[in-house]
This record gives structure tokens, sequence and C-alpha cells, in this order.
């Protein structure tokens, strides 16, 4: 169905055209009120050091346990990319000695991932998402822990340690090096993101750190062998690692064309600089020694456990905007903007929930929601879910327009008037006297008046001046305060100026 | 009658019961032992009022007719590598010198929840790691036993649980905790004259126990008897949520089910302990634990376990490499020893304190452990090692197919001198050379006194089981014990 496009993202180097290769890295934090091998809590944003058990802090004979949700939420969020689920996986111990890393080893999985390989499609076009896609490949997902902070500006000669996020249970999905440009990355990115918030295995929020990126960036002439790739770490926003790449596309490209060679290294990016500087290269690189660890048995998965993960996820977003397409028959930039966002289409669904047949209505409310909606909410600067308008409320609205009872213009005028007032739609357009006139007497009685007083303009018109119906139009709406039903009065124009 | 610091836990039990003395007298009676002990330099830390309060308590119990726990009014020995809550606990290192836990480990809490007391927290090989006392950063322990050549030079207790050792055969405690990881139980029960018991991987939680290797390491009991040691394990032993290792079965009623006689059971033993150089006593006395056991109505087959001379390669790899990782945690930022020199960064701070917090032997293993895991090296060691490990495990499970139970020497000498095998890293790694097989594969395994060498020195027998037949081993001990009449012990010279 996706048909797989060749990108033509290349960078001009002395020598001709050069390729960009990228796989990314996502350190993704499982969503669950406890650390991954702890009781201790995971909420953000507490004091320092108040969310440690003794576990976290590696006091002498502290055992790791695992915490179950965070495998559950593993196992859904591979199902979701249609990945491979590993009955078999392990815990290995990560050895290397940092401040923040209490145990002096992080328990991850290296030998035994519990997810295998899957399949992330990403759009390059909103608005026709099926006619740019590509298939990213998932080379895998494990799970693992995380660790503490360092506070340096704390004391003049001192740093701090604040070992709340110590523990915490991330989930790194390790992509294959399938993305050739910048852009390629950003819709992997926003697309695992918006898959892993359907799931309800992430919250996706990069701005505290819940979603990061290692991003691995290698050039080569298009079409040869693959070029040494260098990996800069812990890249937080969907805008900085569209800079890494290019800084780095770039900065391996003028170093092999004035001789040198890239050097497989880990990078930093410096987001005041907007450039990538080197932390460590092969040589100093940690060996991490890892081996199983021996404080926790193999994880072994039973079918039954697999089959509720599969039974327990929601309809993703493929799948919904297919189904939004061509069952709801919504237009291809319809069913893509209302799906990216699950909060979006939840609010969507809740609006059609009020017909008897959501198929009728369903293109209206999604150009509602689409325009009318989302312009309000980007102008109080409020996401969906924290909209004023609820999808009862807003059902009510478009009602009132199906039914004849308000025109679309007037419907504009009373979710101004909702958004402001929290009043419901029927309680506005009663109060204020907005029903829409359908009544052809009294539009009839108003067009008379208007064209005995323009009967100049009649007298045009009927000499072939076409373009003056408008005026007519404009002049009978005017008279009648806008709420005249516009069909009805073209209509009724048309038979009274012949 | 008997004095009270001859009695064992079983005999206090009953003292108590028939009001031949109360909970408390006890207590103080081992309270003044601890005293006058201090030359064996066994404790690291005396807590009286931790014996004298659980001793009220049980007189207090006893008092309102409650029913008495297991260990109810026995005043245990702790191994300083279980955290005690609010008492010091160093794993006689100096890198967690005033170190003091917030938290009970599950084996002195399931302890003092059947009613033991606590007399102190008793000296050992630093970190576990030794099989002399040696390498305490405290002074070594002082075995009460000495040679009845006149030398009276000091003996080692063994180790690494070798306070356990000396303060159960000098009659300073009733009974004492150990851990085992490869013999550390086994072989200063041994020395001593004593009985010691590892249970089955997984028996007993190796929660709030300071790590040496995850995979080995078995909480077990140290005591005058088999009795004893039955009951004390079934106090100690209990599914533990809070390790993913252990095993979520019942307890079984140990003691209530020992029963001496072997009729119908197999002991096999193995031609591969039969190692050069072995002290005739030792070849003696194992043919002597063969004649008890058939006595006792047990059938002897001869068995092999081929890979038994690769499990201490195997066990030096695979224990340092674990403990390499286990004592990263001991970096100087969290509690215990700091180093931080002037103007030191947090590398300086980390070799610093490490230089001066551990032990040359932890060390060594440490080094080791590193080396083995290190890339390029993992697969020739390590994997090596697991493989072997393995193979051993495959041995002891096609023995049984001819065998219930296994009998062997515990240790290849009695107990040595002090100082007599420092220089020889290697020489004290072959006091393992009959107990790491075991441990490699998770099996239970005690040693049980059984006679003395031509100097004195007491000589100890190894009974090895399947999996989980900790009754079967405690069966085989009691039949030896009965027909041993091992009732030797030391001069009180200290």
């Amino acid at each position: 169905m996706v048909e797989m496009t060749e990108s033509t993202y290349r960078i001009q180097g002395g020598t001709g055209e050069w390729e960009v290769v990228i796989g990314l890295e996502v350190h993704a934090q499982i969503t669950s009120e406890s650390k991954l091998f702890s009781g201790a809590s995971t909420e953000f944003g507490a004091e320092p050091n108040t969310q440690v058990s003794l576990v976290d802090a590696a006091m002498p004979g502290m055992l790791p346990t695992l915490n179950a949700e965070c495998v559950r939420q593993a196992v859904r969020t591979g199902l979701a990319i249609n990945a491979q689920i590993n009955k078999y996986s392990r815990f290995d111990r990560k050895n290397y000695f940092y401040a923040d890393l209490p145990q002096g080893y992080q328990i991850s999985q290296l030998y035994h991932p519990i997810v295998g390989e899957g399949v992330i499609q990403i759009s390059l076009d909103e608005k026709d998402p099926d006619a740019h896609g590509k298939a990213i490949g998932v080379e895998r997902i494990h799970i693992e822990q995380d660790a503490g902070k360092l506070m340096h500006d704390q004391h003049p000669t001192m740093s701090y340690v604040d070992l709340n996020r110590c523990g915490v249970a991330l989930m790194e999905i390790v992509s294959k090096p399938d993305m050739t440009s910048p852009k390629e990355a950003a819709a992997y990115v926003r697309k695992l993101r918006s898959i892993l918030r359907y799931v309800g295995s992430c919250d996706g929020n990069m701005e505290q750190g819940s979603m990061r990126a290692d991003v691995n960036v290698s050039v080569r002439k298009p079409g040869g062998e693959l070029g040494t790739r260098t990996e800069t770490k812990n890249v937080n926003s969907m805008r900085f690692i569209q800079a890494v790449i290019e800084y780095e596309a770039q900065r391996q490209v003028d170093l092999i064309e004035d001789g040198g060679t890239v050097v497989q290294e880990t990078r930093l990016f410096d987001p005041d600089r907007n450039e990538t500087r080197s932390m460590r290269s092969k040589e100093d690189a940690h060996d991490y020694r890892y081996f199983p660890d021996p404080d926790l048995l193999p994880l072994e998965l039973e079918d039954d456990f697999i089959f509720d993960c599969k039974a327990s996820l929601p309809e993703l977003p493929d799948e919904k905007r297919a189904r939004y397409k061509n069952v709801l028959g919504l237009s291809a930039y319809n069913a893509a903007v209302l799906t990216a966002e699950h909060e979006t289409a939840l609010w969507f669904e809740q609006l059609l929930d009020i017909s008897d047949e959501p198929e009728k209505i369903a293109s209206s409310a999604a150009n509602w929601v689409t325009s009318e909606l989302f312009g309000a909410l980007n102008r109080l600067g409020v996401g969906i879910e924290n909209s004023p308008v609820t999808p009862a409320q807003a059902a009510e609205l478009l009602g009132l327009v199906a039914d004849g009872t308000i025109s679309g213009k007037i419907a504009k005028q009373v979710f101004e008037i909702m958004l402001e007032t929290g009043d419901g739609a029927k309680k506005i357009v009663e109060e204020q006297g907005l029903v829409q006139e359908s009544d052809t007497g009294a539009i009839e009685a108003v067009i008379a008046e208007v064209m005995a007083a323009n009967a100049d303009k009649v007298a045009q018109y009927r000499d072939g001046k076409d373009k003056l119906f408008g005026f007519f139009v404009g002049q009978t709406m005017k008279a009648m305060q806008g709420k005249a039903n516009p069909q009805v009065v073209n209509e009724l124009l048309k038979k009274s100026l012949g | 009658m008997t004095e009270i610091f001859e009695l064992g836990i079983a005999g206090i039990r009953s003292g108590i019961a028939d009001g031949d003395f109360t909970a408390k007298e006890v207590a103080e009676t081992f309270i003044a032992r601890v005293s006058a002990a201090k030359p064996l330099n066994a404790f690291l830390v005396e807590t009286p009022e931790h014996a004298l309060a659980a001793a009220e308590a049980t007189d207090k119990a006893k008092a309102a007719g409650e029913t008495l726990g297991k260990m109810a009014g026995v005043p245990i020995g702790m191994k300083d590598l279980f955290c005690t809550q609010g008492v010091p606990t160093t794993a006689a290192s100096l890198i967690l010198e005033g170190f003091v836990p917030q938290y009970e480990s599950t084996v002195s809490a399931n302890l003092f929840k059947a009613g033991a007391g606590m007399l102190g927290k008793l000296n050992m090989d630093q970190f576990a790691m030794g099989s002399s006392n040696e390498t305490s950063a405290f002074g070594n322990v002082i075995s009460p036993w000495r040679r009845n050549d006149g030398g009276n030079s000091d003996l080692t207790p063994g180790g690494s649980s070798g306070g356990s050792a000396t303060v159960v055969s000098g009659r300073i405690a009733p009974a004492a905790t150990g851990t085992d990881t490869g013999g550390s139980i086994r072989q200063p029960a041994a020395f001593v004259g004593i009985t010691g018991f590892k249970p089955t991987y997984g028996r007993c939680s190796r929660w709030g126990t300071i790590a040496f290797a995850s995979s080995l390491d078995q909480a077990g009991p140290m005591a005058r008897d088999v009795r004893d040691c039955a009951i004390m394990l079934e106090a100690m032993a209990g599914f533990d949520a809070k390790d993913s290792t252990s095993l979520n079965l019942p307890v079984p009623d140990w003691e209530a089910a020992l029963n001496s006689n072997l009729a119908g059971k197999k002991i096999g033993i193995p031609k591969e302990y039969r190692v050069e150089n072995m002290p005739a006593a030792i070849d003696a006395l194992w043919q002597q634990g063969i004649e008890m056991l058939k006595d006792a109505g047990a059938t002897i087959v001869d068995v092999s376990l081929p890979h038994t001379k690769y499990a201490l390669p195997a066990y030096y790899i695979i224990a340092p490499a674990e403990a390499s990782s286990n004592l990263s945690r001991y970096d100087g930022v969290r509690y215990g020893l700091r180093d931080l020199p002037d103007g030191a960064g947090l590398q300086d701070m980390y070799a610093a304190t490490r230089e001066a917090g551990f032990g040359p032997e932890v060390k060594r293993r440490i080094m080791i452990g590193t080396y083995v895991l290190s890339a390029g090296y993992y697969d020739a060691y390590y994997t090596q090692a697991q493989k072997v490990r393995t193979l051993i495990s495959q041995d002891f499970d096609k023995a049984w197919n001819s065998c219930d139970l296994l009998l062997t020497p515990t240790a290849p000498s009695a107990a040595f001198g002090l100082g007599e095998k420092n220089d020889d890293p290697l020489a004290m790694y072959l006091n393992d050379v009959f107990t790491v097989p075991s441990s490699l594969a998770g099996l239970p395994a005690m040693s049980v006194p059984a006679g003395l060498d031509g100097k004195g020195l007491p000589l100890g027998l190894q009974i090895i089981g399947k999996a989980l037949d900790e009754q079967g081993v405690f069966n085989a001990g009691l039949a030896i014990e009965e027909r041993a009449g091992f009732v030797a012990k030391p001069e009180q010279w200290w």
C-alpha cells in the first residue's frame, strides 16, 4: 500500500552529491507509577532525592525486582509496530562509573531484547500521506534503567546529584539506518511519538525528557558503501534532531573532501551554537563489560500475556486514518490531521458519537474541527484535551447547522460566543434570536423592498449585468441581519429578478 | 547440669520450655562469653542489648503462655555480611566503615521474628572473599583450636565465615549465620568441628545481604549439630518477593522429618574428588564416613563427575566477574568511605576511595573480574566458564541417576596456621576444591564433623544433595553425626 520513495536530500560537495544515512535510537520513558526495578515514584518535578528507594540508591544488599507494568508497556509498544515479541529476554549489566549511576552499572538488555524487528510507516506529505510514505525498520526495542541527574550549579566546587530519575524505566527503540533526510528523521520521530501516545506507553514529552534520541549519521556517495557514523547523544527536540543531521552531514562531507576521515565517535549537540562536538572517540569508548545480571531471572512471556497485551491496544493511527478515509469518507488530509494525535481522534470520535449516522456528518464535522476548532485552540494556545468547548457542545452547534436552524456563517458567530461564555449553542441562538429565516413569505417581502429601493440596478441586471446578483443577495441578507437561509434567498432572488 | 554455654539451639529451647533457665539467663551467659573472647577477634560489633531485648521478649511470651518461635531465646552471632538495622555493617571492609543500614536483611529479620537475639556482628573475610579470615580489614579471627603438638601457633578458623565458626566452636554463641559462595560455610565448619549447611540456591533470600557473587551467594546456619542446623535453617529460609532469585516454595519441616535410617538410599562416591596429595587422615576419614553410611542402611555406589577439575577455574572467573560489578557501588558518593584528595575530580575520588577502602584480595578479584568481562576476553573466559558451569550441573544430574546423595571430604586439609598461605593466593583458592562444584550447581550441601587428624584438629565430611533435597542431606548428616560421636572441643585458652 505504501510505496518507497527515493530520497532527494543531497549534500552538494566539491566532488559531487552526497547522500546522508540516518539511524535513531530513541529513549522513551515508559509510563508507569513506579520505577523499573523499585517501588519509588516516577512523578516528574519532585524535590531532588525525594523519590529514591534503597534499590535506586544502590545501598548494600539491595536487589532489583522487575516492574511487570513496564514489561507490559514494552510488549504493547512492540505489538503496535508489528514487531516480533521475544518470549525469552534477559537483563544485562552495562558497567561504568559515574556519579549519577549509583549501582555502577545500568541494567539493560543487550543480548536478548524483549522486542525484535518491527516497522514504522512514515509520511513526508501531510496532505497525502499514502502517496509519499516510507517504511522505516525498527531493529529492536529493549528496556533499561535511566540514570540520575548531576547538578553543577549548586556549589562552587562540588557537584550535587539528584537520583529521582535514577531507575526510571526507559524503552530504547533502535531504528535501522533507513532514513536519508532530516525531514524523514523528523517524520519518524513524530510518528513514533504518535504511536507511543496512542499505546499509552510513553507520554512523548520531549521538554521533560520523556523522549530523547541518539542520532547516528553517516554520509556516502549515492548508492555507495556506508560511511563511518557518528552518534550524537541525548538530542531532545524534533528541531534539534534535524539540526544535528544537517550539521553532521555537512561536517562529514567537508571533512572527507578535505582529505580527512570521519572517526566513529560519540558527539554532543550544542543548541546555543547549533553544532555538534566530540565527546569521546572510539579509542576512549567505555568497555561496558556487559554480562547477564545475576540478580534477575530471564524474562519469559506466556502466550496469554502477549495476547492480553494485543487485546488492550487501541485502534492505532494507521488503521484509524484508513478508516476515516475509507469508511467515514474524509479527505486524505483531514484523515491524517485528525489521527496524528490520539486526543484529537478521540475528541473527533466523541463528536461523531452524538449522531446515529456518523458517516453523514463526518465530513462536515471534520472540516469544522480542522478549521474552526483548531483555529480557536491555536488562538487560545491550548491543546484539544483542554478545549473550552466539549465534543457534546460542538455536536449541538453542528446539529443546528445541519437541520437548517442557523447558517454556517451564524455558526461561526455562535461558536465565538460559546468560547467566550461557555454557554450552549441552542441557548445562544435562542437568546440572541439568531434562528435562520427560511420562511419564503418573509424573505420575498424583503426581496421586494430591496428591488424597489434599487430599481436602477434591477434594470441593469435584467439588461445582462449578471454580476449584480451578489449585490442583491448581500442587500437581502443585510436587511435580515444575516439570519436568512442563503439557499432560499438565492432561489427566491433568481425567481424575482427573472 | 550442663553449663548453659555448652547448649545448642535445641538444648536452649527445651531448657527454656522446661523452666530450667530463662532466656535472659541464656543471653547473659553468652554475653559474658562474648566479652571474655576478645582475644579471638571474632566480633566486629557487640550488641548485648539486642540479645537481652530478644531474651526478655521470649521470657515475657512464655509467661503469657504464647507459642514460642523456633529460635526463641537463642542469642546468635550474625556474620557481618547481613545488613542489620541500626547496627554497623561493614563486610569487614574499610570501604563500609561507619555504614549503618536503615534496613534489616530478610535472613536476619526472619531469625529475629523466630525469637533469636543477636550477640553481635561477626568478623569475616572482607566481602566474603577468602578462606582463612585473613582478608578482614579488622584483623583476622583466631580459631579456638590449637594443634596438639604444643606449638600453640594461631590457626585459621577458615573462611569466609570464620567469625561464625570460631564463636560456635568456642561456645561463645550457640549458633551463627554464615554465607557460602564457594564453601564459606562448609570449609570453616570443617576447620572448627561444627556443622554448617548451605541450602539450595534460592532457599534463603539474598535481600539485605551484601553481595559477593549473586549467582552463588547463599546464607545458611552454622551450629553445633545437624538438628540445630535444621531448626535454624527453617527460621532463615522462605520465599521473599524482594529477591527475584528466591524460591517460591514452602519451607519444609526439616527438623520434624529428621531420620538417620538410610535404608534404600544410595550414596555416590565421586572418584574425581580423590585429589593428589590429599592428607592420609582425610582419605581415611572419607572411608570411615562410607562405613558409617553403610551402617545406617545406605548402599554405596561409585560415580563420576568428570568436569570437577574445571570447577575451580570456572568459579574463579564467574565469582570475580560478578563481584567486580557488585562492588562498583562502593564509590564514595553515597555512603561509607570517601577519600577526596585536594582538588580531586570524580575519577580521582573513585580511585582514592577504592584504593584506600578495599583490601588486596578484594582488589585482586575486582581486577580478575574486570579482565574476564572485558571486550576481547569475555568469550574466552566468562562464556567458557558459564559453559563449564552448565557441564558441572549436568555431571550432578547424571550422578542422580545412580545415587541420591554424594559423600566427599569438605576440605583438602585441616585448619592451617595463620600466615601460612598468605603469599600464595592459588594455594588458598584450593581450599574450595570440594565445595565449589555444588555451589556452581546451586545444590544443598553440608559439612559435618567426623573426626580429628593426627594433630588433634577437626575434619569434616561433606554431603551433597539434589536441589531442594535438604532433608536427604540432613538425614545423611545425622547418620554420620550419630556414628562419628564427635565430642571434641577446643580447650579454652583465651
